[in-house]
Parts: structure tokens; C-alpha cells; sequence
């Protein structure tokens, strides 16, 4: 009896590896896959990305870095996603869903007969899973936040084996976007970890490969710590192309890590690497240049979402013990003075000279990229040295013989701007800022931080005067800003720990931001935020400046190649991704 | 050999007029942006035009091209000496806006092309080399009084002074001084005037190299002390204040200026690499470290070449001052055999 099933073992093993190694390409009978109609390329080869940093974690519920969330985006699938490209929701794993007509019920119908990456097969329970794991406190996942309303959590019933319920405790608006980046997670590798209490330690860098399934179009194979993540073909990915051919192209997507920009262009270059997600200007034109003979794919998907802009610190200081910031502070809540300041901004010089043109000033938060949020109806005043000192002149300030600004009780303005050190773009606009402020007579001083202690002082410690920094990017909609502009929000940079708003204009945006969440048409939603972002742009918390373009670069070779002005830029389609052959890349020249 | 020297201190001494009087030889406020020729490649100086040869040179201004800037030829604007232009301190002292040479507005010469924000490139690097040299030799000065204090003590007094001071610059050699000072940074306040940092820079650079001087004067001071006109001078009645000043100090000397022409060199890198990695003068002050920084991007680094011309002030500066400690060095030898 001992011998057989000593015997059996490794005989059932060896069938599962046949198993695996036989894995269904060909779409099997009873499997409910996705089809990409107007889909063609060819299977095989790899790519290889440059990536700036190594991952942290493989584990995508507590990923909170973009590298680490790069690469768990292309090992997992989620319920409903946002096509990059076009901004909108689409199916992914829900085949289809319902909305109850007040908005609050959600029913998903998911894919039959579809399997995680090792084998096994997906249903309700799997989402019920995720869903318990996301919404455990201790857990702490980021989307947390998102999957709780008014305080209270979304409930998740199961219908039957593929049908699931979603009930919100209100009307929440684009309600379907929330399941975009909750990936669903498979149960039989991961509930033993969640009852144990370990789920923070499940799939660190250091699991077996075999350990880490998932429904993205990847599978993990092989990481090697400093130098490169290797990734592998699901062979049980549910979505096919036209052909009925089942995605993903790509045999495999390899991560190299090369630690900067510069890197990532210099291996670029020297064709080491196929892709590069986010350029810079001088390295887009560098890259541009050298286009004769590389014929790279270089495009340049105009504004993006994120915002730059300068803040001045409003927080509360008196349990700290910051007099001099307490003293400036004076200034910085005196919405005249930021008025000037903003008045004095040269935006068309920062988009020149930093951006070398690619990218957009900015007078408000929601930028050109935006077209479906963006409120054309504000101004865009130009560069005004009189408007400013007309402003200051009205707040009392007034220029001393040496042309020193003062404020009204004699003191010379003067303060320093931080900003992170390693971005070479925000510190060019710092100096930028420096010289146009003089011209008013203040006197700033730019002071580079590294880029941890600088978000220790924006967000700890409040011990500094002004910053320029970044923001946005993520989702085209209104409601990844609530955590900005609401006066109890965690990215409330110039005031953060409110208790209750300021001021009169902060109740009104707290309303407004609460009321576009829960407005379900577009235009009624589009017209309260429409007022929140004049009341922004009136009122300046920030004093924004311009927002880059993305620009992005791909060897000829890429096939499919479709960057989008939403994260991930490049590798959002990574299962639609191919390799072209010698005589397709020469034809797409 | 001495036409040699002399050679080397004249160029020295052209080096350091042309650096004493940057303000007046630069065209323009070293600080100054001019936004619209953000990475202008040098400015090339014409003799001849279609209509012929010019005694007087003249430039012609930059336009953006599709390919970069190029020369518009449809405007020229002469070169002359002795302008009117931005005002400034000559030699810290007396206000004027007397410059060497420039063209009128709006044409721009930039004999070393722009920086990413239109400044003069020739005129940072001037105005640069001010502060890059005088933190040099200040630090040098520094690190050779201290040293030399604490040598000649050490020296003349032997046993436990001699071993405590010894400790201390073995400790002082020792040092990892440029983490050292991104630690010593982290204490102080965000932000510090130019004159602050230039002052920290220095005393950090000099109180962390006093340590080698230290030990070669104390060499010397032993060999010295026992020489039979000290110990006459002792013998008469003289203090140990007399012995030092009058027959130990100016043995002491020779080794001490070649100690110099080396360490300055060796100074101006330090200022540089510290400000290189942005711990040393901000902007928009320019000093050569903190204007290669730029150079730390792949891009700007293979697009804009003028942007090394720092690298060249350095190396110049460099050259000259190791020559100079060289034929010193040899001069000392010659005397003392």
C-alpha cells in the first residue's frame, strides 16, 4: 500500500506537469472568452523593458509603488477595466453587468470556464475572496479607501457560482471604474495565508514562481534580485484575437532593471530594450535625432494628467515649533499674495524651456489632457509683472530701496521653495520660479531635497515655506481627486489635518465633491466639478504651473503598439504586444 | 628653470587678475536668463560678410531653426570694447557697468554658448571660477595654518603632545569626508546664503585636510630641533616662542608653499565634486561644480559639449598649479643639497 502511493505521487505530479506543459491554446469548448475583433499580430518572441527600479512586492492587493504595480498589472486581471485608450470601462473578467436604476445595485456576470495561471478555475467564490481581502482593515490595502462609502463598506453577495452583487450604500457616479486595479486573486493559494493572519507576507519577492497565479495575461518565471524579472505566457489567458487565436502574443515580457532614465534611454539606444514608457523632452529629442537609423516608434500623446504646481505651506504650526514658517505663513494664507505670485508665473517659459515645448501650462487642476473633465471656461491669463504688483499693492506690501519686497510690518519677503532633487524637471522650474519672483522683489531661495525627506516635510514634519511638486496621472475622472480637494483628505497638501474647512470656498468644494460622487449623469456631474475647479483656480491652494507631455518610444520591432496618455503608458495592452518580423518592421518604417 | 617659474607665476597670476576681475571681463550678470536661447551653442565671431573684410568682428544673432539654431545672417551686430552693460561690483567694492567687450542689445555674445536657462556660459564660468578658486585657496589656507600649528607643536615638544596631536590626524585622515559632509548638511537649516555655504565649504575642507600638512611640518620640525644652531639658540636663553618663529618656521616655509600649489588644486576639485552633487553654493549663483551638475543628464551631457567648459577652466587651473608645485618641489631640493 506504502509503495503505491509512494508511487502515486510522483506519477500524479508528472501528469500535472504534462498537464501544464500541454496547457489549452486552442479557445476549449465551455470557456467563455473575451474577443478583440479588429485584433491580428503573431505569436512568439519576447520584449524586454527597461524598468528605474525593482518591484517591492509581487503581491498586488498591498502594492503601492508603480514599479511593483507594473508588473502585478500584467500578472493579474481585474472585474472591469478602463481601456487606456479610449478612457472608458470595458469587460474583462465580468462578461457583462447590470446597474439597478438608483445606481446602487451592481450585478456581474463572470467569464465560465476561464482558469487562473497554474490551472485552477475561476468563479464567484474567487471574488468574494478578493473582495474580503481588500476591505480587511488590517490588510491595509491602498484601494481600501475606495471600497468604502460614507464609511461604509460595499457589500459583496454571491448570486450563483458566476454571478456576483455588488451593493453600494449610495449612488456612487463611475461606480464601474472603482474595479479597474482590483485584481482578482486566486483563493486556493492565497486563503490559507488570509486565515492565518500572514497575508501581508504572501508573495514577496522571494515566492516560488510556481507559488504566484493570477488571470493577467502573464505568469511570473524567473526574478533575479539587481538584475532583470523574467515573465511568461499564460497559456489560459481569456481573450483571444480575431483569428481565435488565444492572446497573449508575447512568449515573454522581461523587466530589466537599470536604475534611471538616462539608463533606460542609453539601453534603448544600444537596442537592448524594446519600449520606454515615460521620456523626458531631451530625451525624447534625443531618441528624435537619432531616428534615421533607429526608426524608432516615437509618439507624443500630448498633455498629460499630471498637474505640477507650487505650494505655499497654510498647515497648522502651533504645535509645532516653527516660528519663522508660522511668521511667513502671514503671506501664504493672503490669497492676494498668491494671486501675485501667480500672476508672476512665466508658464509659457516652463513649458519652453523644461518641457522643450512638449507639454501645457496649467491655471487649474484638471489640465488639455483631460477632454472629458477639463473646464475650458476658465482663464488663462498671461504673464502680468503689473497684475502682480497691483495685487501686492493691495495687500500692503510695498518695495523697499534696495527693491526688496516688504509686507506691511517692514519684514522682507523671502522665503525658499524645496523640491526633489532628483527630478530634474521641477528643479529647473524652481529656477525658473526664482528668477521671475525677484522681479517682484522676493527673494527665493531653491533648496533641493531628496525626495523621501521632502515628503517627510510636506507631509510629517510641515518644516518648510513652499514646495513644488506633482500630482494626478492615475484616472481621467473627478473622483481619485476627492483625497486633494476635500479639507479631510490625505493629498490636502496646503492644510492637511483638517477638521472641519477653512473657509467658505473649502465647504463649498467639500459639498461639490461629494455631490459629483454620487451624480450619475455626466453633464450635471461635469457642471459641479466644473465648479470646483473655478473655485480651485480662484482661490489657488496651489499655484499651478504646466504638466508635461507623455511622451513615450518603442523599437520598430513592437507590434500593436498603442501608448495612452493613462498608466501604464505602454504596456496597458501587454497581451495585445508583438513582435514583427524583418520584413513587417522594415514595411512600418 | 627660472624662466620656467617665472613662466608658471605669470600665467598664475593672468589666471587669478582674470578671475579677481570676472565681473568686468564677463559680458553679462552671470544670473541672468535669457529665455528665449535656452542650450545656444557658442557664438561664433565673424571677420567677413559679403560685403568683405571687417576689422571690427561681429556676430551674427541666433534664430531656431528646424534642426537647432542657426545663424541670421540678415542682422549683424559689432563687437566693442569697453560697453556699458549690467551692473555689478568690481572686486566686491566700487558699483559699476564699465564690461570688457560686448555687442549691442538685442544681440547676445556667448563666446562659451547658453545654459538651459539662456545664461552666458563665459560669464558663469568667470564668475564661477571666483568662488571654485577662492574656496580652493581659502581652504588651502586653512588647512595649512592648522596644520602647521599643530605640526610645529608636535614636532617641537615630542612625547605625549606629539602622540595626542598624531592621533588626531590619523583620526582626521581617516574620515570619510564627503559622507561626512552630507552629514554635517543634514544638521544644518534648509536654506544657507552663497556666503554661508561658501564659508561651510571651506571650513569643512580645511579642517578635514590639515591632517597631512600636519604630519610632513612635524617631520621636519624633528630633524630641525635637534640641529646644532637650535640647540645654541637654546642654550642662549631663547624661549621656546623664539625657537619656533625664528629657526623652526623658516625651515618649515618651503615645504609649506609647495604643500600649497598642491593642495589648491586638490581644493578647487573638492569644491567642485561637493558641488557637484548639489552640497555646495546654489542656484542661481554659479560655481564650476554646481554647473557641470547639469551634465549629470545623459541627454544634456551628449547634446550641449560647451556645457564642459568648467571641466577645461579645471583642468587649466589644475595644470598650472601641479607645474608650479613640480619646479618648486625641485627648487627645494636644489637649495637644500
Amino acid at each position: 500500500m506504502k509503495v503505491i502511493t509512494r508511487l502515486a505521487l510522483p506519477v500524479c505530479l508528472l501528469a500535472a506537469a504534462c498537464f501544464a506543459a500541454t496547457a489549452p491554446d486552442k479557445p476549449q469548448p465551455g470557456e467563455e472568452l473575451a474577443l478583440a475583433a479588429d485584433l491580428s499580430g503573431h505569436s512568439g518572441g519576447h520584449l524586454t523593458i527597461g524598468g528605474r527600479a525593482e518591484p517591492k512586492t509581487f503581491n498586488p492587493v498591498i502594492a503601492n509603488d508603480v514599479v511593483s504595480r507594473e508588473v502585478t498589472g500584467r500578472l493579474m486581471a481585474d472585474l472591469i477595466e478602463i481601456n487606456r485608450s479610449s478612457q472608458q470601462t470595458e469587460p474583462a473578467l465580468a462578461k457583462s453587468w447590470k446597474v439597478s436604476p438608483d445606481g446602487r445595485v451592481f450585478t456581474l456576470q463572470l467569464r465560465k470556464g476561464i482558469r487562473f495561471s497554474d490551472g485552477h478555475p475561476f468563479d464567484a467564490d474567487d471574488v468574494l475572496f478578493s473582495f474580503a481581502v481588500y476591505m480587511d482593515e488590517k490588510v491595509d490595502s491602498p484601494q481600501r479607501d475606495l471600497l468604502i462609502i460614507d464609511g461604509k463598506p460595499i457589500t459583496v453577495t454571491k448570486v450563483d457560482q458566476f454571478t456576483v452583487r455588488f451593493t453600494l450604500p449610495r449612488p456612487y457616479a463611475a461606480a464601474e471604474r472603482l474595479f479597474d486595479g482590483l485584481a482578482m486573486l486566486p483563493k486556493h493559494l492565497l486563503e490559507e495565508a488570509y486565515r492565518d493572519g500572514k497575508f501581508v507576507e504572501a508573495w514577496t519577492l522571494n515566492t516560488t514562481p510556481q507559488d504566484i497565479a493570477g488571470l493577467g495575461p502573464f505568469r511570473l518565471k524567473q526574478y533575479v534580485p539587481g538584475q532583470k524579472i523574467v515573465l511568461e505566457r499564460n497559456p489560459y489567458y481569456w481573450k483571444v484575437d480575431r483569428n481565435h487565436d488565444r492572446l497573449p502574443y508575447l512568449d515573454e515580457l522581461v523587466f530589466l532593471f537599470v536604475g534611471t532614465e538616462d539608463a533606460q534611454v542609453m539601453r534603448f539606444e544600444a537596442g537592448e530594450t524594446d519600449m520606454i514608457s515615460r521620456l523626458s523632452s531631451e530625451n525624447y529629442n534625443l531618441i528624435a535625432r537619432d531616428h534615421q537609423r533607429s526608426h524608432a516608434q516615437l509618439t507624443d500623446l500630448g498633455p498629460s494628467l499630471e498637474y505640477n504646481f507650487l505650494v505655499f505651506n497654510q498647515n497648522d504650526l502651533s504645535s509645532k515649533k516653527l516660528d519663522t514658517v508660522a511668521q511667513k505663513q502671514k503671506w501664504f494664507r493672503d490669497l492676494k499674495f498668491r494671486q501675485a505670485v501667480s500672476a508672476a508665473v512665466d508658464r509659457d517659459s516652463i513649458v519652453r524651456l523644461v518641457y522643450g515645448t512638449r507639454g501645457a501650462a496649467l491655471w487649474g487642476n484638471v489640465g488639455p489632457g483631460n477632454k472629458y473633465w477639463v473646464n475650458s471656461a476658465l482663464p488663462h491669463p498671461q504673464r502680468s509683472l503689473d497684475t502682480s504688483k497691483q495685487f501686492l499693492k493691495a495687500a500692503g506690501f510695498s518695495c523697499n530701496r534696495a527693491g526688496q519686497l516688504v509686507d506691511p510690518s517692514g519684514q522682507t519677503v523671502e522665503f525658499s521653495i524645496i523640491t526633489s532633487s532628483s527630478n530634474t524637471q521641477r528643479m529647473k522650474m524652481a529656477t525658473l520660479l526664482q528668477d521671475d519672483l525677484s522681479q517682484l522683489g522676493m527673494q527665493v531661495h531653491v533648496v533641493p531635497l531628496e525626495f523621501r525627506a521632502l515628503i517627510d516635510r510636506v507631509f510629517q514634519s510641515f518644516d518648510y515655506e513652499a514646495a513644488i511638486m506633482g500630482l494626478g496621472g492615475g484616472d481621467a475622472d473627478p473622483n481619485p481627486e476627492m483625497n486633494v480637494w476635500t479639507s479631510s483628505g490625505t493629498s490636502h497638501l496646503w492644510h492637511l489635518n483638517e477638521t472641519e474647512p477653512d473657509s467658505p470656498w473649502e465647504r463649498e468644494v467639500d459639498q461639490l465633491m461629494q455631490q459629483q460622487m454620487v451624480t450619475l449623469d455626466y453633464a450635471k456631474r461635469k457642471k459641479v466639478y466644473d465648479r470646483v475647479q473655478q473655485l480651485v483656480a480662484e482661490h489657488l491652494p496651489f499655484i499651478f504651473l504646466a504638466t508635461p507631455n507623455i511622451l513615450t518610444a518603442a523599437h520598430p520591432r513592437v507590434g500593436n503598439f498603442h501608448p495612452a496618455i493613462l498608466d501604464p503608458y505602454t504596456l496597458w495592452n501587454a497581451d495585445e504586444l508583438y513582435v514583427r518580423t524583418a520584413t513587417e518592421t522594415a514595411g512600418a518604417r | 628653470m627660472r624662466r620656467r617659474t617665472v613662466a608658471l607665476i605669470a600665467m598664475l597670476i593672468a589666471l587669478h587678475l582674470a578671475l579677481l576681475f570676472a565681473g568686468f571681463i564677463a559680458p553679462y550678470d552671470s544670473t541672468a536668463q535669457n529665455r528665449q536661447i535656452p542650450y545656444a551653442p557658442p557664438t561664433r565671431l565673424h571677420f567677413h560678410d559679403d560685403a568683405g573684410w571687417h576689422p571690427r568682428p561681429f556676430i551674427y544673432p541666433m534664430t531656431v531653426g528646424p534642426d537647432g539654431y542657426v545663424e541670421d545672417k540678415n542682422r549683424s551686430f559689432s563687437l566693442y570694447f569697453l560697453v556699458r552693460g549690467s551692473s555689478y561690483k568690481l572686486l566686491g567694492l566700487f558699483q559699476t557697468n564699465w564690461h570688457l567687450f560686448g555687442v549691442d542689445d538685442p544681440g547676445r555674445i556667448a563666446l562659451l554658448g547658453t545654459d538651459g536657462f539662456g545664461r552666458d556660459e563665459f560669464s558663469r564660468v568667470l564668475l564661477g571660477g571666483q568662488i571654485s578658486v577662492a574656496a580652493g585657496i581659502a581652504a588651502t589656507l586653512i588647512a595649512l595654518l592648522v596644520g602647521t600649528v599643530t605640526g610645529v607643536l608636535a614636532g617641537f615638544y615630542g612625547r605625549w603632545v606629539d602622540e595626542s596631536l598624531m592621533a588626531g590626524t590619523e583620526l582626521f585622515l581617516s574620515l570619510p569626508w564627503l559622507y561626512f559632509l552630507l552629514g554635517v548638511r543634514a544638521f544644518l537649516p534648509l536654506h544657507l546664503s552663497p556666503v554661508a555655504t561658501f564659508f561651510l565649504l571651506t571650513g569643512v575642507i580645511g579642517l578635514i585636510g590639515w591632517a597631512r600638512p600636519a604630519r610632513l611640518v612635524r617631520g621636519i620640525v624633528l630633524s630641525v630641533r635637534t640641529r646644532n644652531s637650535v640647540l645654541a639658540a637654546r642654550g642662549f636663553g631663547g624661549s621656546d616662542f623664539y625657537l619656533m618663529c625664528r629657526h623652526i618656521l623658516p625651515e618649515v616655509f618651503g615645504v609649506l608653499l609647495t604643500q600649497a600649489a598642491l593642495l589648491i588644486p586638490r581644493y578647487i576639485a573638492a569644491e567642485v565634486t561637493l558641488s557637484f552633487f548639489g552640497l555646495g553654493v546654489n542656484e542661481p549663483v554659479s560655481s564650476w561644480g554646481n554647473m557641470l551638475s547639469v551634465l549629470q543628464q545623459y541627454s544634456v551631457l551628449v547634446s550641449y559639449g560647451w556645457l564642459l567648459a568648467p571641466v577645461a577652466a579645471l583642468f587649466v587651473t589644475s595644470v598650472i598649479y601641479a607645474l608650479l608645485a613640480d619646479t618648486l618641489h625641485s627648487r627645494l631640493e636644489f637649495l637644500s643639497t
